[in-house]
């Protein structure tokens, strides 16, 4: 039922220099500078970072969901085609059909006054030319592929447990057969065992559908077990990336570092706001200062670090970082000496 | 309080209602000191009867020959002060209501909260004509007419904004610092609760202005004041009318809309500034 | 909202419905008997303040039920005896209540009828003017709402909101005679009087169905229900605005977005349905205030009515009639709140028990 893409060897998703600015009466906050990745079609990648790191902004622009107030620049190449500048008709035709969401939190991302299984026959209806009844039947099995019994495709969303409503969302977004799924925080507000299970789900059925998708989530644990790449984002910027196992095991940016030793527990929504063990607050993004982002914060600081933002610089194998010491001109042992003054680089700046 | 002004004057529906108040006032105030009693007067009224703005009127006359320019600027006084006064009843019963539904539990807050919701379900249009025609014709069976149908609004209110202040910690510990009931109210939940009080007032006299020209004008006011309500009451009652006497219907209503308008901007532009989360809901 | 609904309340309704959130979550007979009760002692409450209105606080209720009217000594002794003003409050209390139950609403002197009579024979004008003016206001005041509140800051939201504002502000009375004195005196200018200046029809124009008299009454309905739509559509578009506005940043928006739904869709099918929910229950509720508007309304349009009735009665004055119409009145407001709280559960699911 797909059509070929455009250019079959191209990646299905690849997003350069993307930036998103906030207008925010006379203030402009910088929600997403310079971010690129891609995305290969089947892949898994996951986007960690904190609340406010700009993670779900990189989400929603993809689909060019953001509010007016918004103002997104860069390219988000889809099966070749740009969809920042392509026209709203064909946007509505993408959204959904080719790429579909899981939102966090489906209690308020379903209807509250409309039943689930007219939610998902709604998507059915407005993208493919079926009739009510095939909408009908596609809907039963859709709900019987996530483990809800199609049964309840006549309850509302209130009526269901928490878990059941994530189900009910992955289904919702299996439905027009989509070749990318983006998960923002799919389980969030669910508890352990269940978020275990949805996690598991969602993998399998992307993996046998063989859908790409893009996870979101502040939980580097939560996106180890699923995706095999990984990318950190922090203050808006893409700050590593690499495969899973290796970035979670040995990080090459310090604020890594930080975000996945504080999580010894799968999704422990307490630390979802700030790591643990990592002082102060992420950066104000309407008033960004020369150098590191996460200078302030880091405790590897260096004097440089303060002077100088640096790009995602290759960091071994697959891999990249945006830390200043993975430059090849700043070996280890200079970390020791401006680590010392560091107290003073920050009481100057 | 500085901060506050300088928020206010940022905001152009708040300066212009503020405008046309202290404009209002202005000219009521000094009303006396350019319109004589005996212009007011509808025996000694010297104008021709009923007649389309011409030279020295011009705004008209009335029946008996009065000026309307005159009347109108005259009306201002007993309209403010029925609004003023009757506001302020309705605050102090509403906020004492709400203050003590939201202090005391159980028992005295219930049944506090039930004779509101009682009064709240009554049409209050039809129960203030029957409390002024008991009380008899006149302002201030007008006046307390109007506080008793509108002090259901303020006690929900403040009753909503008071639990929410007992809530917090420095009430606790007032209590047991032994502070009494009155002393919690008046001294720690009161001062937390007056903007919104302000906020509400200033609506509420917006109001109870229209609602006092009602009355006056279904002939529950005294018929020989010089009112907004009363103007309007005998324009409809001789026949202003059918005779198409449109310059002496259309000024006291213009008057009313001008003076109920500025409170009603004055009113939002303040629940703006305390209330931020508000604006875009009106 | 017009002077008349106004009274007792701050603006266009700040406190919205009363609380009936988590409460309203017991089964379906158990509500309905929960709301029953309360409407029962509701208009139980009526008949209280009712009574104390008219019969307690009148120093001396005969002279106030006689007021303007020349009374012989005896008659006033006959009146004294037939209210049972000798007996204790609780007997007189007793027996209003009981006649009021029987639907005995007393005597008018001014009319020298039942009040009951009067009552119903004035009932259907003013089923006819109110439901009129409502169903024009809702459907306008709604359709504006929706399309201010989705678009809120634009132009013709800063319209409607300006104009809702300025019509709030407006006595409803003044109102009327001002279109009075436009279309129906012929006086200014040259304005022609192209609609009558009062009463329900023309005096011959026949009765029942046919159609001139239809057409006529239509003709005669004109202005005054003008006037109501103007003064309370304001309200429906303040009230329908907000809860749309209050719908705007929710998560269920952004899915139905991202699904591919146009605009216009998201609005209707997911936005609307659910800035309905509180709208309708607060619509239902201003309903009940709004039988109040009736009485300025009718008054200058002379309309045949209760509002209308009730301006009468206060002329003459009449209080047996007035204490009749503000039973009725307030009933009716009962009646409607007790609707607003039944529908409210029909409506949303959430509360709706499968």
């Amino acid at each position: 039922m797909t059509e070929p893409a455009p250019h079959p060897d191209a990646p299905l998703l690849e997003v350069e220099d993307l930036s998103v600015t906030y207008r925010a009466g006379d203030r402009e906050v910088h929600a997403v500078r310079g971010v690129s990745f891609s995305l290969e079609p089947g892949e898994m990648l996951g986007l960690a970072g904190e609340s406010g790191s700009g993670k779900t902004t990189v989400a929603l622009s993809l689909l060019r969901l953001l509010s007016k107030n918004a103002r997104v620049a860069g390219e988000v190449r889809f099966r070749g085609e740009d969809l920042l500048t392509a026209d709203w008709r064909r946007m509505r035709a993408v959204r959904w059909a080719e790429a579909s969401v899981v939102f966090q939190g489906a209690m308020s991302a379903l209807n509250p006054v409309r039943s689930i299984g007219e939610q998902i026959r709604e998507a059915i209806l407005l993208h493919e030319s079926v009739g009510e009844e095939a909408a009908r039947r596609r809907t039963a099995e859709l709900l019987d592929s996530v483990g809800v019994p199609a049964s309840r495709a006549g309850n509302y969303p209130h009526e269901l447990s928490g878990g059941q409503r994530q189900r009910v969302m992955i289904a919702m977004a299996l439905a027009c057969r989509p070749q990318l799924i983006i998960a923002d925080e799919p389980t969030t507000a669910l508890d352990v065992i269940v978020q275990a299970q949805i996690l598991r789900l969602l993998a399998d059925l992307v993996r046998d559908h063989d859908i790409s998708l893009v996870m979101i989530s502040h939980d580097l644990a939560v996106l180890g077990e699923t995706c095999e790449r990984l990318a950190v984002m922090y203050a808006g910027r893409m700050v590593e990336s690499g495969p899973a196992r290796q970035l979670i095991q040995d990080p090459r940016h310090p604020y890594t570092n930080a975000l996945s030793s504080a999580f010894p527990v799968l999704g422990d929504p307490a630390s979802r706001m700030a790591p643990a063990g990592l002082p102060g607050d992420p950066p104000d993004l309407s008033t960004l200062r020369p150098g590191c982002s996460f200078a302030p914060r880091c405790p590897q600081v260096m004097e440089a670090c303060t002077e100088r933002e640096v790009a995602l610089w290759p960091a071994g194998d697959e891999r990249l970082s945006a830390c200043l010491r993975v430059l090849p001109d700043y070996p280890d042992q200079h970390q020791e000496q401006h680590l010392a003054a560091r107290v003073g680089a920050r009481s100057g700046s | 309080m500085v901060r506050f002004a300088r928020a206010y004057v940022q905001l152009p529906t708040g300066v212009v209602g503020a405008l046309i108040l202290v404009g209002v006032a202005a000219l009521a105030l000094s009303a006396p000191l350019f319109i004589h009693p005996s212009d007011l007067s509808v025996s000694k009224a010297s104008g021709p009867l009923l007649h389309p703005p011409l030279d020295g009127y011009p705004l008209g006359t009335d029946q008996p020959g009065r000026s309307v320019l005159d009347l109108v600027i005259w009306g201002a006084r007993p309209s403010l002060t029925i609004g003023l006064i009757a506001t302020a009843l309705t605050v102090l019963v509403g906020s004492s209501i709400g203050l003590m539904a939201g202090h005391y539990e159980g028992f005295v807050s219930r049944s506090l909260m039930h004779v509101t919701d009682w009064f709240i379900a009554l049409p209050s249009l039809p129960l203030a004509i029957c409390l002024a025609a008991v009380l008899g014709q006149g302002a201030v069976s007008i006046t307390i007419a109007i506080a008793i149908t509108s002090w259901t609004g303020t006690a929900r209110l403040v009753r909503a904004q008071a639990l929410a202040v007992e809530a917090r910690p420095f009430i606790e510990r007032a209590k047991a610092l032994g502070a009494s009931d009155r002393q919690i109210m008046l001294r720690h939940v009161l001062p937390n609760v007056a903007p919104l009080i302000l906020v509400s007032s200033t609506l509420t006299i917006a109001s109870a202005i229209l609602s006092a020209t009602t009355l006056t004008f279904l002939g529950l006011g005294d018929p020989t004041d010089v009112s907004w309500g009363t103007m309007l009451n005998q324009a409809f009652g001789q026949g202003a009318v059918t005779g198409g006497a449109w310059w002496y219907l259309l000024p006291p209503g213009l008057a009313i809309l001008v003076v109920v308008l500025g409170f009603t901007m004055v009113g939002r532009a303040v629940e703006q500034i305390l209330n931020p989360k508000m604006e875009n809901r009106r | 909202m017009s002077s008349v609904e106004v009274i007792g309340q701050a603006g266009p309704d700040p406190a919205g419905p009363p609380e009936r959130g988590p409460a309203a979550r017991s089964d379906l007979p158990s509500y309905l008997a929960k709301k029953v009760a309360a409407a029962v002692v509701s208009f139980f409450m009526v008949l209280v303040i009712g009574f104390v209105i008219f019969s307690l606080m009148p120093s001396n209720p005969v002279a106030a039920i006689t007021r303007g009217r020349r009374t012989s000594t005896e008659q006033q002794q006959f009146l004294h005896e037939q209210f049972g003003l000798d007996k204790p409050w609780w007997e007189q209390f007793g027996d209003f209540v009981w006649r009021t139950l029987h639907g005995d609403l007393g005597y008018s002197w001014g009319y020298q009828d039942s009040v009951s009579s009067l009552v119903l024979s004035r009932l259907g004008p003013t089923l006819l003017l109110m439901g009129a003016a409502t169903l024009i206001s809702v459907v306008l005041g709604l359709w504006l709402g929706i399309r201010s509140g989705w678009r809120h800051g634009s132009l013709l939201d800063r319209l409607a909101s300006g104009t809702a504002l300025t019509l709030w502000s407006v006595p409803t009375f003044w109102l009327g005679l001002i279109l009075l004195v436009l279309f129906a005196s012929g006086g200014v200018g040259p304005i022609p009087s192209i609609f009558p200046a009062g009463n329900m029809s023309t005096p011959g124009s026949g009765s029942g169905f046919t159609p001139a008299h239809i057409l006529d009454v239509a003709w005669h309905l004109f202005l005054p229900c003008l006037t109501m739509v103007a003064v309370i559509f304001g309200q429906y578009v303040t009230i329908m605005r907000s809860s749309i506005i209050d719908e705007l940043g929710s998560p269920y928006l952004l899915t139905a977005r991202a699904k591919g739904l146009r605009d216009d869709d998201v609005r209707r099918k997911h936005a609307v349905p659910n800035a309905l929910l509180p709208s309708v229950t607060v619509i239902f509720l201003q309903l009940g205030t709004m039988v109040g508007g009736a009485i300025t309304v009718e008054t200058v349009f002379s309309w045949p009515g209760l509002g209308y009735l009730t301006f009468t009665a206060l002329k003459i004055p009449d209080l047996p009639l007035l204490e009749g119409t503000f039973i009725v009145f307030s009933s009716t407001v009962i009646v409607f709140n007790l609707l607003a709280d039944i529908l409210y559960r029909f409506l949303d699911p959430r509360v709706r028990q499968q």
